[in-house]
């Protein structure tokens, strides 16, 4: 019997970036496999779900789970692998906090069937091939395909989860610190976000020193209506920064990228709703006292506040979706 | 009595305004619906809408949130935040279907009458528009 740690990789509603995440920590993947064992990962690996049925159950050491949970498929999956692991870890935004795929939950999924497979101005479906849950295909064998929930939930509203790596993806160095935390033994309290930092973005961000003592805004840019000065602070440039509520340990990517923090890295600690905290603290910053004049810059600038607020936790917020749609009411 | 729906409404007041005027109200006999639940916060602008948002989900029907005047805050510009804040709560729960659930209203300790009045409307208003359920139809199958 190997000593080695074993270890299950799998993946639900996501994009297939968490996994292009894991290939990119490069080397490190070659170090890792002296002291890992991947019992199942089908990315990359050819073990089938009846290999992980076979398992004993708890035998997994650690499960590392990305993307939401959107179809029976996911559900079972991570039921069964929940069954058999010691450790489940999120891995991920969309596992975390439900991800971009949580959007969705703005549409029922009529709404959602519809707009995908017939009005998307690149769809071209004039046989209206629709998925079904079952088929009878020429011989007579009846096939089937899995069944699309009501609406997308994150991994904790599926299984209970130890662990959460963060991050849309989570870069190599998260990885490998959550990695090294998970294999050290000394395991931190469960349901500890890993790899990043405890404090928020503008903590670690290089720009935070040329950030004012006060920022009020008459109004919001977007990143392609100004030219950003690099070595300024964004939100002090009147772009939209999310990085004072959002959780650190990115290495703030983007902004040395050029672009401000959308907020992957979700919420800080004991924050229950990451998109309200968001718009609390931008309400912060409107330089408006007059209700009108408010109200005019909330219509003109926070176009689509859900969009902008829950980009990554939709599913994991207060409401988690749009009410009138998954109540399958009116739809206005 | 009955099967009318009775909305539960969970209300934010201001300690230094509203809740005096809430007070005025009942010291003064002036009725108003039972169905409010009061919470004293300190200053309206310390209702996070987190809080708001909590109340909806933990089985509110309706949000109505009290605090003084504009001008007559009594940490100054507490209100002036709360304005804000509610403006892009409002357009957030416009987006997730529950435009209308939650009201801002101003209420000084002299507007006993004013409370009433506003009370009635929003317990009315919420009755009209039927139970909310949030948590039973975000989570159900």
């Amino acid at each position: 019997m190997s000593k080695k740690v074993k270890v299950a990789l799998y993946w639900c509603a996501s994009c297939g970036g968490c996994e292009e995440a894991i290939v990119d920590l490069a080397e490190e993947l070659l170090r890792l496999s002296e002291v890992i064992d991947i019992v199942f990962w089908p990315v990359a690996t050819d073990f089938k779900k009846s290999d992980v049925e076979a398992m004993p159950d708890g035998s997994i050491d650690i499960s590392i789970i990305n993307g939401g949970i959107r179809l029976t498929e996911h559900e079972e999956m991570v039921k069964l692998l929940r069954r058999k692991s010691k450790l489940v870890v999120a891995f991920g935004s969309c596992s975390h906090l439900g991800g971009v795929p949580g959007l969705a939950n703005l549409f029922s999924t009529d709404e959602v069937l519809k707009y995908v497979y017939f009005e998307s101005p690149t769809v071209v479906n004039s046989e209206g091939v629709i998925p079904r849950e079952e088929v009878v295909v020429d011989d007579g064998r009846k096939l089937e395909l899995p069944k699309l929930l009501r609406y997308v939930r994150s991994l904790d509203q599926v299984v209970d989860v130890d662990y959460y790596i963060p991050g849309c993806a989570p870069t190599p160095d998260v990885i490998k610190k959550s990695l090294e935390t998970l294999l050290s033994g000394v395991l931190p309290p469960k349901g500890s976000v890993l790899g990043a930092s405890s404090r928020s973005l503008c903590d670690e961000c290089e720009l935070n020193k040329t950030k004012p003592e006060k920022i009020l805004l008459k109004d919001i840019k977007r990143v392609h209506q100004v030219r950003l000065d690099l070595s300024k602070c964004y939100l002090s440039q009147g772009v939209i920064c999310l990085g004072p509520v959002t959780r650190g340990g990115c290495g703030t990517l983007c902004i040395k990228g050029g672009m401000p923090c959308t907020g992957c890295f979700g919420p800080l600690d004991k924050v229950v709703d990451y998109g309200a905290r968001a718009l609390s603290y931008i309400a912060s910053i409107v330089d408006y006292d007059d209700e009108a004049q408010a109200e005019k810059f909330v219509e003109e600038y926070i176009v689509d506040p859900v969009g902008w607020f829950y980009r990554y936790s939709l599913p994991r917020s207060l409401v988690r979706g749009r009410y009138e749609g998954l109540r399958g009411g009116a739809h206005g | 009595m009955g099967d009318q729906f009775e909305p539960r409404i969970v209300v934010f007041a201001c300690n230094w305004c509203s809740y005096a005027g809430i007070d005025l109200a009942g010291t003064s006999r002036i009725r108003y619906p039972h169905n409010v639940r009061i919470v004293k916060v300190m200053c309206s602008g310390r209702v996070h809408p987190e809080m708001v948002l909590k109340a909806l989900r933990e089985g509110a029907d309706g949000v109505l949130i009290t605090g003084c005047h504009p001008g007559d805050c009594h940490y100054i510009s507490g209100n002036y935040k709360t304005m804000r804040r509610y403006l892009l709560l409002k357009k957030l729960l416009k987006e997730l279907g529950l435009s209308d659930r939650v009201w801002l209203e101003w209420v000084s300790a002299s507007e006993g009458d004013r409370w009433a009045k506003i009370a009635s409307a929003f317990v009315e208003h919420i009755r009209k528009l039927g139970p909310l359920r949030l948590k039973e139809v975000m989570e159900g199958e």
